[in-house]
């Protein structure tokens, strides 16, 4: 049999409600199967445990070809476009997921926070956008360089989102 | 499908050790499980839990979600994992003779 999987070290590098969510599902999905998980914010991804911004992130509706209207029509992309598109997207995604018990962005991080997975901020970006410690939500452990991140990924699965 | 031996009773179980029928669980099976988990004793912290899952197993036919979980059971995440390290979910569920959770969160 195949070898269990024991430690993932999760990238997130896009700040959209669509581009955080699915790299907090897997954090705490690994935790739940008792698996090791670390978080890696990076680029906008930022956004998603910086204090001021994580409460209000939103779905990316222009260039997106997947995204269907409601009763599953797909959208033309230029709609997307429209004053209040994102809006709208944002608010059905969030009355979607809460009906399956998938909390608002801040409440996931600290209940990750609480399973014991790590949640860092990459050095590089907090630089570039002249950010400090102070900046995020207290969840943030630490802001490490990629150096940091693969030596804290030892033995871990990289999984980039 | 499998049969384990579980306080001196012959249980039906699923291969990976889930109680095939809630209703063959009692509380000295519960401990004989949770010895197999690596728990050595259950306190009443660990029974708030296992009675909780078995409670919402009851009404809804599945376990809850951690998030259900710990705001309903008045156990915290933080404490929910030291209770049942390495997966409280499907530990849990299995101490309380319920089928794996069905959710992902």
């Amino acid at each position: 049999m195949a070898e269990p999987i024991e430690k993932v070290s999760i990238v997130i590098s896009h700040g959209s409600l669509e581009g955080v969510y699915p790299g907090l599902i897997m954090a705490n999905g690994a935790r739940m199967e008792g698996i090791e998980a670390t978080i890696f914010f990076t680029f906008f991804g930022l956004d998603g445990i910086i204090d001021k911004r994580m409460d209000n992130l939103s779905v990316a509706t222009v260039g997106n070809s997947a995204m269907r209207m409601p009763g599953g029509l797909k959208m033309p992309t230029l709609l997307g476009a429209i004053p209040g598109m994102s809006r709208f997207a944002t608010y059905m995604m969030k009355k979607e997921m809460d009906k399956i018990d998938i909390p608002p962005i801040r409440e996931f991080i600290e209940m990750i926070s609480d399973t014991g997975a790590e949640i860092y901020a990459c050095k590089a970006t907090v630089d570039m956008f002249h950010l400090s410690k102070d900046d995020f939500c207290p969840q943030m452990d630490e802001i490490i360089t990629v150096g940091d991140f693969y030596e804290k990924s030892a033995g871990a699965k990289i999984i980039f989102t | 499908m499998a049969t384990k031996e579980y306080a001196g009773k012959s249980i039906e179980t699923t291969d990976d050790g889930y109680l095939i029928n809630a209703s063959d669980w009692n509380a000295d099976i519960a401990n004989e499980i949770a010895k197999e988990e690596e728990i050595v004793e259950l306190n009443d912290r660990h029974m708030i839990v296992v009675n909780f899952m078995r409670e919402v197993f009851e009404k809804t036919g599945d376990g809850p979600s951690i998030r259900k979980l710990t705001k309903e059971s008045g156990v915290p995440t933080k404490e929910l994992y030291q209770l049942f390290p390495k997966g409280p979910a499907k530990k849990a569920a299995r101490i309380a003779g319920i089928p794996k959770p069905k959710g992902c969160i």
